[in-house]
Order: structure tokens, then sequence, then C-alpha cells
């Protein structure tokens, strides 16, 4: 039987982050913590914090669940981690500008070429173009787990454009609002710098023609995406324009945006759409969401994009397997976060070992995400796992394996009381001419008793996670 | 701004205005079929109304006859009617979503509320004697979102195309609604001091609200002439024609300053105000009353679309 770190309860009693929660937990009665609970969720409703799940039938409005109870850092363990995300978002950087460049990684043996330039999201269109500030990836995700005091994994990187920031922020907010006394009680830091850095940061990587501020523009795929909550709390919190693809048109080497005063160029667009539907003339054809001629304006220098095209390539499953190489490669450093130990089924040797112990391994394609399509083998029936066996067997390349982490655990509320539920977290690290990481993150956490998957899809909370001022 | 987010501004007025408009006349309708007529039975006004709405084609394909349990489904809850009550919160509160960038939080929750609690309404049993619960909750509805722009929104450019979008709305129904009933205020001798066009002219300014704002602005014996000053002359009238008129040339003229650019939304906005400017009842009914209405139709519709293409289309340059 594995035991799983909690994060606030340890053999000798409370952890010191915690302390003061202990009390806090102890003096709610039931009937208060249920009318609090009920308040958040008629609060998440009324501002209209959903996400929206189309073709599945039910309620398109579906709520996040918010577990009330904090997740804690102390500054000491945030200091750690800090320093370790910032470093990653430098090198998965680095690795960008140089794969889109010389490719010297590739050169030097580091890393295999057909990983990168086979990659399906590695964009030819774009190689040789150097972005504003040679920044590729502007908002890093770092995907991180938790197995003991110390141990912090990596689980996947996310360059292109992590979503849930937004949940971060307002988490917070419905946090004070409702228990105002743990934050007089606790000092917490803020993080309600976000959009302002979000918004310097952008402003940062403007081409070098702009003069005087830059115009910015968050690029949304329109109100039926299940983000589209989260764009325009962004664009609302800079004082930015949220354009869908009809609001702009390339005309005389600039991008536009209809306004009603007459076309306004834009520089700089934070783009929440995939690659693929950027620019009809330059990717898939039949994209109604993009910009005809948008990538001609960009290879021009004449607007940034965020995330630049092709960032993509650096959060593959199977290249993240390279960071810590792409660490001491371009930084000359040791990484300080680690690497969740990972099989390649697309090596021989790899795929023998993941074949013969899927019993105890997590199993993911490389490409998917949402928690969709993979297996956990210590969670799954014999028929499960032969199944899936087949699928490897069929497509080796699609598959990486990991060993299955014993996730921290941090108090929840659930129907019987409080118990420990397992967590991760995802901290988003701003990349401009300054690398800025407001202190906190989103902290999912899986609300089924023993269940390893914090995805929303898959029935996962969402909590406030504090880091303590020193 | 976006041309698209002024463009949806514009619509989620004119689709409040429109709600409010119609829960206006199904409260009217209800209550001219508690009253007996000069035959055996009692009053049915359903069919004007529904023309005063633009919806009597429609109704009478899905329907046929004006029962009121129908018309309180086509009128409130049906989501196939584009004008029904149900139809226009949602979709101005669709508008609102699309550009909440652009409201106040308050509007926001205002416009939110309106539709979680629709949908509520939506799914609850319906019983009979409920409509004016419906009307009542309407009105309170639409006043709440009209309050939460009126007393937290920036007087940017976009509160000017959500007061464009009221006003015109506005307009647009008032004058139908005269239409729609303009015989009853013609000075027609065969009906002068009778029980029947006293009580169609009450009709009138209870479709609008204003049956007691009426002897305060114009005093003494109901006319048709002064029905017709009140609710086309007179500047005090909230939803009255001149009204609406001057505000769309204000946010028009505002618009102006902010941009610093004149546009043919402006010089149709002045058109329509001249046409009635320094007129007379009197003039008016000479004129003939279905024509000047019909004229201030198509114009006022004009400065619709001359907004449309000088701000909302996005196709300026």
């Amino acid at each position: 039987m594995t035991t799983f770190f909690n994060e606030m309860m340890t053999g000798g009693g409370v952890r010191p982050p915690y302390a003061q929660l202990q009390d806090w937990v102890n003096q709610m009665p039931a009937d208060l913590r249920n009318l609090k609970q009920a308040e958040a969720e008629a609060l998440f409703r009324r501002i209209g914090i959903t996400f929206a799940v189309y073709g599945e039938g039910g309620d398109p409005d579906r709520l996040i669940p918010f577990d009330m109870f904090p997740r804690v850092f102390s500054a000491q363990e945030w200091f750690r981690l800090e320093r370790g995300i910032k470093q990653r978002a430098r090198a998965l950087n680095a690795f960008l500008a140089d794969v889109y460049d010389r490719g010297e990684i590739v050169r030097a043996g580091r890393i295999p070429a057909r990983l990168v330039y086979l990659n399906e999201a590695y964009e030819k269109a774009v190689a040789g173009i150097r972005p504003p500030k040679g920044v590729y990836s502007h908002i890093v995700g770092v995907d991180l787990v938790r197995t003991g005091p110390d141990e912090f994994y990596v689980l996947e990187d996310n360059c292109r454009t992590p979503s849930g920031v937004s949940y971060m922020l307002e988490n917070r907010e419905i946090m004070m609002r409702m228990f105002p006394d743990l934050f007089r009680q606790n000092r917490i830091q803020p993080v309600e710098a976000y959009p302002e850095l979000l918004r310097r940061t952008l402003a940062s990587v403007a081409p070098d023609g702009c003069a005087g501020d830059p115009v910015i523009a968050i690029l949304t795929p329109g109100h039926y995406n299940s983000a589209y909550y989260e764009h325009s709390f962004l664009a609302d919190m800079m004082g930015v324009e949220l354009v869908e693809g009809q609001d702009l048109f390339v005309e005389g080497k600039h991008v536009w945006m209809r306004t009603t005063q007459g076309p306004k160029r834009v520089d700089v667009i934070y783009r929440r759409i995939d690659d693929a539907f950027l620019d009809p003339l330059c990717f898939r054809p039949d994209s109604m969401l993009g910009v005809p001629g948008l990538m001609d304006v960009y290879r021009s220098g004449r607007v940034a994009i965020c995330s630049a095209p092709g960032a993509g390539v650096a959060d593959d499953k199977a290249v993240y397997t390279y960071v810590p190489e792409m660490v001491r490669f371009y930084l000359g450093e040791d990484p300080i976060l680690q690497n969740v130990p990972t099989w390649q089924c697309a090596k021989a040797d790899d795929l023998g070992h993941v074949l013969d112990n899927l019993a105890d391994l997590v199993v993911k394609e490389v490409h998917g995400s949402g928690g969709y399509g993979m297996l956990v083998g210590p969670k799954s029936t014999r028929e499960q796992i032969e199944t899936f066996r087949a699928k490897i067997m069929a497509d080796p390349d699609n598959y990486i394996a990991q060993p299955t982490l014993a996730l921290s655990t941090v108090p929840s509320f659930v129907e019987e009381g409080v118990a420990p539920r397992h967590v991760d977290l995802r901290p988003y690290c701003l990349v401009g001419e300054r690398i800025e990481l407001v202190p906190g993150g989103l902290t999912r956490v899986a609300l089924r008793e023993g269940s390893l998957v914090v995805n929303s899809s898959q029935g996962g909370g969402v909590k406030d996670t504090w880091v303590l001022a020193e | 701004m976006l041309s698209r987010t002024a463009d949806n501004l514009y619509w989620l007025a004119r689709y409040m205005e429109r709600a409010e408009t119609v829960a206006r006349l199904l409260e009217v309708g209800e209550r001219m079929a508690l009253l007996p007529n000069s035959e055996q039975g009692y009053r049915n006004e359903w069919e004007a109304l529904l023309q005063a709405g633009g919806m009597a084609d429609a109704f009478a394909r899905k329907y046929g006859d004006p029962v009121q349990r129908n018309i309180e489904s086509h009128l409130f809850y049906d989501t196939e009617n584009p004008s029904s009550v149900a139809s226009c919160i949602g979709r101005a509160r669709e508008n609102g979503r699309i550009v909440r960038t652009a409201l106040t939080t308050q509007v926001w929750d205002a416009l939110n509320t309106a539709y979680q609690e629709l949908r509520e309404l939506q799914r609850a049993p319906r019983h009979d004697g409920s409509l004016d619960q419906l009307t009542e909750w309407t009105r309170r509805h639409t006043a709440m979102v009209r309050g939460a722009i009126d007393a937290t929104l920036l007087r940017n450019d976009g509160w000017d195309f959500l007061n464009l979008g009221y006003y015109l709305e506005r307009a647009d129904a008032t004058a139908r609604l005269l239409d729609v009933k303009y015989y009853v205020l013609l000075p027609h001798v065969d009906f002068v001091g009778s029980g029947l066009d006293n009580f169609q002219w009450r009709m009138l300014l209870r479709a609008m609200g204003l049956h007691r704002a009426f002897h305060w602005a114009e005093g003494g014996e109901i006319t048709a002439t002064k029905i017709a000053n009140f609710l086309i002359l007179n500047d005090k009238t909230p939803r009255g024609l001149i009204t609406c008129v001057d505000g769309i040339n204000r946010h028009l003229d505002r618009l102006r300053q902010a941009y610093g650019v004149s546009t043919p939304a402006q010089a149709a906005g002045r058109a329509l105000l001249a046409g009635m400017s320094g007129i007379t009842v009197t003039e008016i009914f000479d004129e003939g009353l279905h024509e000047f209405l019909t004229r201030f139709i198509r114009e006022a519709g004009d400065v619709g679309q001359q907004i449309h293409d000088s701000y909302l289309s996005g196709d300026m340059r």
C-alpha cells in the first residue's frame, strides 16, 4: 500500500504553513460550511465563471467544483519552486529559438532530430523567423506534482496557451470575500498583479517599429469556446480589446482591427487559438477563426504573436524528456526541478519495459491532453489493460509511460467532512523582456476518493493556492 | 471600440427594450380580456396587440386563433418567436456575454440573473393567472439592467451605443403601437364622446405605462388631440416619439464629439428631428396620422441603418 504525502498532516502533527488552518477547520460548524459552499457556488455562477462543455449534453454552463480548503506553501518552499520554474521557462524558450534557427542542440546530438523536425507541432513555416525579443512562449504553464516534503516533479510543460489563470485569480477573490479573517491571520502573498504583469510582458515584445504604447489584443475563438470567460476576464483586467478573427484584417503590411472609428493598427496579439487556425492562407485553409494574411505580417516583423506559432514543439510529451538536457545545454545549470522518469514507447527497450509493467504505469498519448486517452495501470481492470496494450503495440510512437506517482494530498471538504485528496499545481510563468512569476498558481484537486486524475473534465476541482510571506 | 462590441451593445439594449415592450403588450391584452364588449362576450384586443408587436402573421401560422394561453406561450416563452420575452432576454444575455469586457459587473450580474431566473421560469409548471407575475417579472428585470447601466457604466462610446439601441427600439415600438390604433385617435364623428374610443385611448396609454402620467402632463379632459400630442410631441413623455428622437440625437452628437467626425448617421438623426420640430398635432392630423407614422417609422429605420453603416459594420475606412 502506497503512503501519500499529506501536505498538512505528518506523523509529527500539523506542518507549519497549515498551522492556522487547523483551528479554522475545527471551529467551522458543518452548517456554516455548507452555507459558505453554497455562497461560493452562487458567486461563481453569478460572475459567470463557468466552463462551457458543448456537445456532451447537459448544462452547457458548467461550474468547476471549488474546494474552499486552501493549499499552502511556505515562502521557502516557493522560493525553490520559483527558481526552478523560471529556469525551465528560460530553457524552453532557448530551445524554441534554437530549433527554429540553427538547431545546435540537434547538431550536438543531445536530442534526436526526428523528435524535433518531424514533430507535428514543429511549424516549418516559421523556421528562420526570429520573433520580437526572441521569445516564443510568453506564458509557460509548468504542471507540478509533489510526492514528499522536498520532492517536486514536473508533469508537463504548457508552452502554447495554458489556461486556468482566471481561476487562480477568482478563487482568491472569492476566498477573500468569504473568509476575510483567514487573510488577517495568515500573511498571504497577493496574486492580483498577474494581469498587469501579463500586460507588461505582452507590451515588452511589441515589434521594433511600434511607436508609443503598443496596441494589444486577445484573439479568442469566440464565446462558444470553453475558456471564453477567461479570455474576456483577462482582456477586461488588462484593458485590451478581445477580438475574434472577423474583427481583424490585414492590409498594407499591417494587422488592423475594425473599430467604430475605422481601422486601428494592432501590434501584439495574445492568441488563444491554435496555430492551425491562425491564418487560413498559411495553415488550415478551412479555418474561420483566423486572419488571412496574418502570417505574412508576422514574418515581416510587424506584429507579435503570443505565443509564437510553433511554440508547441517544446511542450510535446516526447520532447519533455529532454527538458533537463535543455537546461544543461543552454543555461549550463543543473535542473532545479526534476522530470518524472519517462519511458518512450518509440524506443524498443523502453517499449519492452512498458509492456511488461503496464499494471504499475501511467501511459499517455504523446499529444493527448485533458486526461483523455490515458491508462492508469493500478486503477485499471485486466481487460482495460489488455485493450490498451493492443493500442500501444499498434502505434508505439504515440505513447509514453511514467511510474504511478504517489501524488501528495491536501485536506479537502468532502461529503463526510474533511478528507485528503490528491492535488497538482500549475503556476504561470511570464516571459518577455523579464521573467515574472506571481506567488501562486492553480491547484487542481481530484475530488473523487482515491482518484489521481485532477482534470476538470474528469471530476477535478480547484483550490485557492497560498504562498505565505516570510 | 471594436465595431463588433458596439454592435452587441446596441442589440443588447434593443432586445431588453423589446422584452419590456412585449411584456406591456401582454399586460394590456390581459386587462382587455377582463372587460365586457358591447355584444355578448369580452373584448379581444390580442389581434391588434400582436400586430403592434409585428408578430401577428407568425402567431396565426403557428396557433390560429388568438387564445390567451397561446398568446402567453408565444409572447413570453416561445423561443421560436424572435420577439418573445424569453428570446429577447436570451439574446440580450448572449450579446452581453460576448462583450463582457464592455460591461460592469453590475450590468452583467443584472443580465445574467434575469437569464438564470428565466431558465427556472421555463422549467417551472405553468398555472393560470401567472401572467401578471410574468409581466411584472419582466419589467423588474429590464429595469434592473437599465438601472445598472445608468448607475455604473462609463459614459463612453459604449454607453452611447447602448442608449441608441434603447431609444431607437422605443421610438419604433411607440410608433407601431400608435399606428395599429391610429384610427381610434382620428376625430371620427360617430364615436366622439362614446365609451369606445375613450376606452381605446386608455389602452394606448396603458400599453406604454403612461395612463397616470398622462393626467399630470396634459391635464383636463382626455381628447384624441391631447393623446397624440402626449405620445408624439410632448418632450416630457418617457416613451414619446420626440423624447426618443432627442435622445438619439444627443447620443449621436456625443459620438461626433468623441470621435471628432460627423457621419451620415448624424445627418439622418437631424432629418428625423427636423420632421417633427415646430409642428402641431393639427398639422400631423392634416398630413394624416397614419402617413406621419409611416414616414416616422421609415426615417427611424434609416437612422438605424446609418448607425450600422457608420459605426457597427466594421467596413468603414
